[in-house]
């Protein structure tokens, strides 16, 4: 009965807090309001308040997924130095790390239903009740691996966090394989996800090699930026510490990771340029322009700036250990990796159409609205988990003999 | 003490006008949403087709026909015909004899209760090329004219090409859509989730979907349907071409076959040596789009001279 | 009547149907499209002169004007002995229910064709029994190629599509 206390003080512990943190929790809930009207309206009429069309099947809503997959799997770049390096700057904070993972799947979630014609039937994708097309559909696969990925940084955390609550020391060899476990899957969920639009014949934007390896390195770059930045937060909110040096070990992977993004991203345009095949025109729409249509150009242009800007002030950080230039940083890559892998990744696959059609897909206002509110309640819902954790770690909250 | 006071108070204040406001705001919108409305039960926990017993499906059928009358005032007859022994369909077009008149996209709008305008569905797509090689990026879909065919121009019609290695049976996640034993590629309305995964692995932009609710006049409804095939849709599903399946498995054409005005196609069972589509592949120079796909269409193309 | 007298009425009833209904038993067509009145053509050219000459008809038959058929005319087809037939290179005349085996001595490759169901409108049952057209039914044969027609309207673009319609088809009419 220790855990329903710890389930009831947890609950305890989301609902109190400074004027700060109900203004955060208050902002956000009214972000998932207007969002949850906007959702009522798209249940209501219809995919068609959205942008897309047949000839662009999939926008915002998937390119944010793919985005957030990538987040989450970047978990994996704290739990490596924590677990396996020992790296103690780190261990100190991984959890709050692999918080981020699971808030980063519970968005991946969110957006995958938002973007569902028929929520209703979710159930159909259970194996046992509904059907589950294991292992041919890759969106099967992606289906396993996510759900399998988000329990393993569910039950982790709750289970390290749980034994702080009782001051108990955790048992090695419970946890310690499944966190194990969580760096190859982690790297798994964005190669599936890669691997949903590598084998589609019908898109040649997307079918190449290439894709899981760029994935995985705009991954590496931009979660290990959105941890930076909220690590920040929480040791100024929070009396937990988190050292400088945990946060300029993640920067300098990520400066590696940035240059094989780059080169990678490099890679796909000389093959397309070179080659000169009609394959090249997706290649072309997105850089150039192509009939006359331009209007992914100036978000591509931006996205490469903003990348190789990051990447040279993360190389000058190997000599100035400056926490502004690395915040700087960091904006830019969350930025550019956002546009390079969403808008200018999901968007091109699809134009010109299989058939050689032009249809210029920009989002609704319908799908931004419930994409920042999906992007609001994966907020919250780390900052909810946070709060506990923190707690936990700080000793404010613990286990208390009636 | 005083000012935590003061925060449990603030606390309480707006946890209460928060769920109160939200309740406000939401439950009239929830209660006149369309999405709740229309919730049927039955088909909220109707099994998969492949997966129901004989029973099952006459059940549901009964059902649909009751609904569809319901919604339009009108007897609808919804059959699950099975496929035929020893039939594989094939489909043949003339591309020396279309003349893109479109007779055909439209006779399939009224046969197969497509959506009309606003919310518009086309099977097919007639593709206009200048005399020349068949290059999609220069091909216009959009051509209007006077008279047809043009002067310097030649039409490909395009429509679900029933791969053999259909890309869109690989990609579905709930196998809602399969193909059948008569090689009809076709999708269970009620068992799609509308991830839309098929549509982008499908290379021949075969399959379209409902973005909202089907516009069809009740007046030109077409009461006589199959399951899988030209009975009503609802919004937020896939469909595409079933080689109009409610006409194919009872020995009929297609209704694109029988309007075409210039006999450019063709359709008959690809097992039968006498059938007028394996005479065509065994004597004329035929050809299938994006052939390096490994798609394995069964839709064939061929110019007569 | 006696059943002898039975028998061979019937069998006169069904040779006289047979006849005239299927022009042959392997291409079951339709009745050729004559204008209405002008068979049989015996009724009026019973009397009159075969005149041989290639020229332009100006007393009779001038709305009929040989286009895009090369350089044809009247005779080449038509068998001057039995205006009510045609006449084929060899000299042998056939019916006009049976001009398909007229048409196909130059068009031979496109007869071939229409025999095995691969050229012309195709309705019927892909296996059972299928309507066959005459050449005629879809090619004037004095100006066989096809007339340009309208085509349907193109289809809508997709940004063009409105979120309401502007009636709503599934809106309940009250009654």
């Amino acid at each position: 009965m220790r855990f329903v206390k710890f389930f009831i003080d947890s609950v305890k512990e989301v609902i109190k807090g400074s004027p700060l943190y109900y203004a955060w929790m208050a902002f956000l809930l009214i972000i998932m309001a207007f969002a949850a009207r906007s959702y009522i309206f798209q249940l209501d009429n219809g995919l068609i308040v959205t942008n897309m069309r047949d000839q662009v099947s999939w926008g915002l809503y998937i390119a944010n997924f793919t985005f957030m997959v990538g987040v989450a799997a970047a978990a994996v770049l704290l739990v490596i130095p924590a677990y396996i390096y020992h790296f103690q700057a780190i261990k100190e904070i991984v959890i709050l790390g692999e918080l981020l993972a699971f808030s980063a799947i519970v968005m991946c979630l969110g957006f995958i239903t938002v973007d569902l014609g028929r929520p209703d039937r979710f159930w159909h994708i259970i194996p046992g009740l509904g059907i589950l097309n294991f292992p041919i559909s890759m969106l099967s696969w992606d289906v396993v691996v996510l759900n399998g990925y988000l329990i393993l940084n569910t039950l982790i955390p709750i289970y390290l966090i749980y034994k702080g609550y009782v001051n108990e020391e955790p048992n090695k060899k419970l946890y310690l394989p499944f966190v194990l476990l969580s760096i190859p899957w982690a790297v798994s969920i964005h190669t599936v996800t890669a691997f949903l639009y590598n084998p589609l014949p019908a898109r040649p934007f997307w079918n190449a090699a290439i894709l899981a390896p760029r994935f995985l390195a705009s991954a590496f770059c931009s979660g290990p930026a959105l941890i930076i930045l909220i690590f920040q937060i929480i040791r100024k909110v929070s009396n937990t510490k988190v050292q400088d040096v945990a946060l300029f070990k993640i920067a300098e992977i990520m400066a590696y990771a940035m240059f094989f993004n780059l080169f990678l991203f490099g890679a796909e345009l000389f093959k397309e340029y070179y080659s000169g095949t009609v394959h090249l025109a997706p290649m072309e729409y997105l850089m150039q322009g192509l009939h006359g249509h331009n209007a992914l150009v100036p978000w591509i242009w931006t996205a490469i700036f903003l990348n190789v800007t990051a990447f040279i002030l993360f190389i000058l950080l190997r000599n100035v250990r400056s926490v502004k230039i690395m915040n700087i940083g960091c904006v830019l890559i969350i930025t550019g990796v956002w546009i390079e892998k969403g808008m200018g990744f999901i968007v091109p696959g699809f134009i010109p159409d299989t058939l050689g059609e032009i249809y210029e897909y920009m989002p609704s206002s319908t799908e931004v609205m419930v994409s920042l509110g999906v992007l609001a309640l994966g907020f919250f819902v780390y900052t909810m988990f946070a709060k506990v954790a923190i707690a936990v770690n700080n000793g404010t909250l613990k286990y208390q003999k009636d | 003490m005083k000012k935590d006071k003061k925060i449990s108070f603030i606390r309480r204040k707006f946890l209460k006008t928060f769920t109160v406001a939200a309740a406000a705001a939401f439950a009239p919108l929830a209660k006149a949403n369309s999405a709740v409305k229309d919730f049927d039960f039955d088909d909220f926990v109707q099994k998969n087709f492949k997966e129901m017993t004989p029973q099952e499906v006459e059940r549901m059928l009964k059902r649909l026909e009751k609904k569809y009358k319901e919604k339009y005032g009108k007897d609808f007859i919804v059959k699950a015909t099975p496929p035929m022994e020893n039939v594989e369909f094939g489909y043949a077009l003339n591309l020396s004899k279309c003349i893109g008149c479109r007779r055909c996209v439209y006779a399939c709008v009224k046969e197969n209760n497509l959506s009309r305008k606003p919310h518009q569905i086309h099977y097919i797509r007639v593709m206009r090329f200048k005399n020349g090689p068949i290059d999609l990026e220069k091909s216009e879909h959009y051509y209007e004219a006077e008279q047809v065919p043009e002067k310097g121009y030649f039409y490909v019609p395009i429509q679900c090409q029933h791969c053999r290695k259909a890309p869109c049976v690989k990609a579905c996640p709930v196998r809602a859509t399969w193909t059948e034993k008569d090689g009809i590629v076709v999708v269970d309305y009620n068992w799609c989730i509308a991830c839309r995964y098929c549509m982008a692995a499908c290379p021949y932009k075969g399959r379209n979907f409902n973005w909202a609710e089907p516009q069809i006049p009740v007046e030109e409804l077409n009461t006589n349907t199959h399951y899988l095939g030209n009975r009503p849709r609802m919004k937020n599903v896939v469909e595409k071409c079933t080689f109009c399946i409610q006409r194919s498995r009872e020995g009929r054409y297609p209704a694109c076959v029988e309007i075409c005005p210039v006999g450019a196609r063709k359709f008959g069972n690809l097992l039968d040596p006498n059938s007028e589509v394996r005479r065509i592949i065994e004597t004329k120079r035929i050809f299938r789009l994006k052939e390096d796909l490994n798609t394995d269409p069964k839709f064939f193309y061929f110019f007569h001279s | 009547m006696s059943q002898k007298t039975k028998l061979v009425f019937l069998i006169l009833l069904f040779v006289l149907f047979y006849k005239n209904t299927f022009a042959t038993k392997e291409y079951p067509v339709p009745y050729p499209p004559l204008t209405p009145g002008i068979f049989p053509c015996m009724n009026c050219h019973e009397g009159l002169d075969r005149n041989k000459k290639k020229r332009v008809l100006k007393e009779m038959h001038q709305d009929i004007k040989i286009e895009n058929h090369g350089d044809r005319w009247c005779y080449d087809c038509h068998d001057e002995r039995n205006m009510d037939r045609l006449k084929l290179a060899n000299g042998e005349h056939i019916k006009f229910e049976e001009s398909y085996k007229l048409c196909g001595q130059c068009h031979g490759n496109i007869l071939n064709d229409w025999k095995k169901g691969i050229h012309g409108k195709r309705t019927g049952s892909w296996n059972g029994e299928k309507q066959y057209l005459l050449c005629v039914h879809c090619h004037n044969p004095h100006n066989p190629p096809f007339k340009s027609i309208k085509p349907e309207p193109a289809p809508i673009r997709p940004g063009a599509t409105l979120l309401k319609p502007k009636i709503d088809m599934n809106e309940k009419k009250s009654h």
